[in-house]
C-alpha cells in the first residue's frame, strides 16, 4: 500500500537522504576508528605529523597496557638470559624489562562484576516494582513514580558527598558491593519506567485466564507475565550494563584501589613523559569495543528501548 | 468482561480464603513488590539528600574530624549566591547547555527527516550513528583531547586540511576562547544521535493520511512541512530536550576528562565546580548548600519544562 502511496519520497529525494546521512556517519565514525586505530600504533607513529592514516601495526600499546616495566641499563641486560616470548622481546628492544603485570586487568574484571552485578539487581527489583505498579491498586501510586523519577534529576556529585561520608562509616566504600548497590539504586528509575511501560502493554487477560485456573498471583506473574515481558526485561538489561559500564562520576570519587572501575583507570595510563596515547587507546579499544559490538548486534532492542524509555516517561 | 468478573470474583473471595489460595493477597504481594525498590532508593538517595540538606547548614569539613560542627544557619546560601565565581561558572553551564541544546536539536531533527525518506538500508546507518552514545563519555572524553591537540591531534590537522589554518597555530582545550567550543562539540557528537532517535520516533508516529489529506488539499510540501510535521514531532522533540537539558545541567565526566574545568575556569561546569569545593577543598558544607541549590534548580526548571510540555500536547 505504502509504496504507492503519495507521500512516499520520490528516488531522487531518498537518494539525496542516503547521501547526507552516509557522509555524517562517515564523520562522526572517524574518532572511534581513530581510537582502535591507535591502539595499533607505534609511540612515534601515534604522535607524528600529519596523522599517519597507514602504518606499520605494532602490538606494542597493548603490551604496555597490560604490564609495568622498568628501564635497565646495557650492562644489566648483559646479565639478563634472552627475552622467550614476543612480547618480552619487544619490550627489551626498547631498554626495558617487563615487571610485572598493570592493573587494567583487574579494573577490567571489577568493571564487569560491578556492571553486571548492579544490571541484575536492578533488573529484578525493577520487575517486581514494575509488575506491582502496572497491575496493582497502590495507594499514592502517581506520587511514588514521580518520586522515583525524580531521584535521576540529582547531580551525582551532590548525592556524592553523604554517601561517600555514609560508606565510610559502613565499611561500603571502596568496595564491590558498594558500588554495586549504588548503581542500582541509580539504574533503578529507568528500570522501572521502562518495564513498567513493557508491562503494561502485556493484556491482563492472560494473568486473569490463569488466575481463574487457580493459579496464584505469584505463579501467574513468573508463569505468564515474565515470559510475555523477556523481551522487555532483555533490553532494560541493557540499557542498565551500558550506564554501569560507562559510569565515571561515583567511580572516580567512591573507589580507588579495590573495586575501581575502567572509566576512572583509563585516562591515568601514562608512559614515559605523558599519557602514552597507543596504551590509552588500547585500553579504551578493549573498554568500548564491547558495547559497540552490542549495539550492532541488539539494534532492534536498543533503538526500541531508548524512544520508548523516553516518550513513555 | 474478563477483567470484570476476575475483580467481581476477587471481591466476592472472603479476605480468609483469598490468602489461603493466593499465597499472598494482592495487597501484600503488591507492597512485598515495591518495597526493595522503595527502600533502596530511600537508603540511597532520599537519606543523602536529607543529609545533604542537613550538612548545607553547617561548617563542617570532611578532613577536620575534630574540628566543631557548628550551625551557621543560612550562610553558607547566602555566600554561595553573592560569590561571582559562582556566577561566571553558571554562566559556562549556561552556555555549554544552550549551544549543545542547539546543535543537537538542529542536527538530531534534520538526520531523523533524512533518515525517514525510507531510503535502503537506513537500519544500518542508524544503529552506526547512535555508537558514539552508547559508549563512556569519560573514555572517550580523555580521547578527545588527544585528537585536540595542536600539531598532531587529527582535530587540528582535519580544519587545517578543510581551512588552511596551520594546526599548531590554535588549540582547541588549551585557548579560553575555544575550550568552550571543543566541550560543545564532542557533546554534539556524541548525544545528537539520542535527539536523532527521539524526532525519528516522532516523525514515524504521524499517521500518512494526514499528508495524504493536505496532498488533496494542494498544500505545498513546506507548507506541510511547517504545519503538519513540526508541531506533530514538536512535543517529541521537547521531552528529547527535557532529558538533555537535565543530562547536561549535571555533566561532569565528558568536561572533567577533556578540559579539567581549564583552561583558567573557562570550561568550569557546575559539577566540576561542585567536585572541588567537595573533594579538593573539602569545604563540605559549603559544598552541600551547592547541591541543593543545583538540585532546586533543576527540578524547577524542569518542572516549568514540563507544564510547557503539557500545554504543547494538548494542544
Amino acid at each position: 500500500m505504502s509504496g504507492h502511496s503519495i507521500t512516499e519520497p520520490t528516488r531522487r529525494q531518498k537518494w539525496i537522504a542516503a547521501v547526507l546521512v552516509i557522509a555524517y556517519t562517515v564523520i562522526i565514525l572517524i574518532p572511534l576508528l581513530w581510537i582502535i586505530s591507535t591502539g595499533f600504533k607505534s609511540p612515534s607513529d601515534a604522535i607524528s605529523y600529519p596523522p599517519k592514516v597507514i602504518f606499520t601495526p605494532s602490538l606494542e600499546g597493548y603490551v604496555n597496557l597490560f604490564t609495568t616495566q622498568t628501564r635497565i641499563t646495557p650492562d644489566m641486560e648483559a646479565t639478563l638470559p634472552p627475552p622467550e616470548t614476543w612480547y618480552e622481546r619487544l619490550v627489551r628492544e626498547k631498554g626495558m624489562v617487563i615487571a610485572g603485570p598493570s592493573r587494567y586487568g583487574q579494573r577490567f574484571l571489577n568493571s564487569v562484576i560491578i556492571g553486571f552485578g548492579s544490571t541484575f539487581l536492578s533488573v529484578f527489583l525493577g520487575t517486581l516494582a514494575a509488575y506491582a505498579f502496572s497491575r496493582f491498586r497502590v495507594p499514592i501510586k502517581d506520587d511514588l513514580l514521580f518520586f522515583i523519577l525524580s531521584t535521576r534529576m540529582m547531580p551525582p556529585i551532590a548525592v556524592a558527598i553523604p554517601i561517600f561520608l555514609m560508606y565510610r562509616q559502613l565499611g561500603l566504600s571502596d568496595t564491590h558491593l558498594g558500588m554495586i548497590l549504588l548503581y542500582t539504586a541509580v539504574n533503578l528509575s529507568l528500570s522501572v519506567w521502562l518495564l513498567k511501560g513493557f508491562i503494561d502493554e502485556i493484556p491482563r487477560e492472560y494473568e486473569e485466564a490463569a488466575l481463574i485456573d487457580g493459579y496464584t498471583r505469584f505463579q501467574a506473574f513468573r508463569k505468564v507475565v515474565l515470559p510475555q515481558a523477556a523481551a522487555g526485561i532483555a533490553s532494560t538489561a541493557i540499557f542498565c550494563l551500558i550506564f554501569a559500564w560507562n559510569e565515571y562520576a561515583f567511580a572516580v570519587l567512591l573507589t580507588s584501589g579495590e573495586a575501581q572501575t575502567a572509566p576512572p583507570f583509563i585516562p591515568t595510563i601514562i608512559g614515559v613523559g605523558g599519557q602514552d596515547w597507543p596504551a590509552v587507546a588500547a585500553g579504551a579499544t578493549l573498554f568500548l569495543l564491547p558495547v559497540m559490538i552490542f549495539t550492532i548486534m541488539l539494534r532492534k532492542h536498543l533503538l526500541r528501548g531508548i524512544t520508548f524509555g523516553a516518550v513513555r516517561k | 468482561m474478563t477483567r470484570k468478573m476476575a475483580d467481581r470474583l476477587a471481591e466476592a473471595t472472603p479476605p480468609g480464603i483469598a490468602r489461603k489460595i493466593g499465597g499472598l493477597s494482592d495487597r501484600s504481594l503488591a507492597w512485598l513488590f515495591i518495597a526493595p525498590t522503595i527502600f533502596l532508593l530511600l537508603a540511597i538517595n532520599i537519606f543523602p539528600l536529607i543529609w545533604t540538606i542537613r550538612l548545607s547548614f553547617t561548617n563542617y569539613r570532611v578532613n577536620r574530624v575534630n574540628a566543631d560542627v557548628k550551625w551557621v544557619g543560612l550562610r553558607n546560601y547566602e555566600r554561595i549566591l553573592t560569590d561571582p565565581d559562582i556566577w561566571q561558572t553558571m554562566q559556562v553551564t549556561a552556555h555549554f547547555l544552550f549551544w549543545t541544546l542547539f546543535f543537537q536539536v538542529l542536527l538530531g531533527f534534520a538526520l531523523a527527516w533524512l533518515i525517514n525518506r525510507k531510503f535502503r538500508g537506513n537500519d544500518l546507518w542508524t544503529t552506526l550513528i547512535v555508537l558514539p552514545m552508547m559508549l563512556s563519555p569519560a573514555v572517550v572524553g580523555n580521547f578527545w583531547k588527544f585528537l585536540y591537540q595542536p600539531q598532531i591531534g587529527l582535530f587540528n590537522y582535519m580544519v587545517s586540511f578543510v581551512s588552511g589554518v596551520d594546526p599548531a597555530s590554535f588549540s582547541m582545550i588549551g585557548s579560553i576562547d575555544l575550550a568552550p567550543w571543543a566541550i560543545v562539540i564532542v557533546d554534539t557528537w556524541m548525544w545528537t544521535p539520542f535527539v536523532m532517535l527521539i524526532c525519528l520516533a516522532g516523525l514515524r508516529s504521524i499517521p500518512d493520511y494526514i499528508y495524504e489529506a493536505a496532498e488533496i488539499d494542494r498544500a505545498s510540501k513546506w507548507r506541510q512541512f511547517w504545519t503538519i510535521t513540526v508541531p506533530m514531532v514538536l512535543p517529541f522533540l521537547m521531552l528529547a530536550v527535557l532529558f538533555r537539558g537535565i543530562e547536561n545541567f549535571k555533566m561532569f565526566d565528558l568536561v572533567v576528562q577533556l578540559t579539567g574545568g581549564g583552561p583558567g575556569s573557562a570550561t568550569e561546569v557546575t559539577s566540576i565546580n561542585l567536585k572541588r569545593e567537595a573533594f579538593e577543598k573539602w569545604r563540605t558544607g559549603y559544598a552541600s548548600a551547592y547541591a541543593v541549590i543545583l538540585f532546586v534548580t533543576i527540578f524547577g526548571l524542569a518542572s516549568i519544562y514540563v507544564k510547557a510540555l503539557n500545554r504543547v500536547k494538548e494542544r
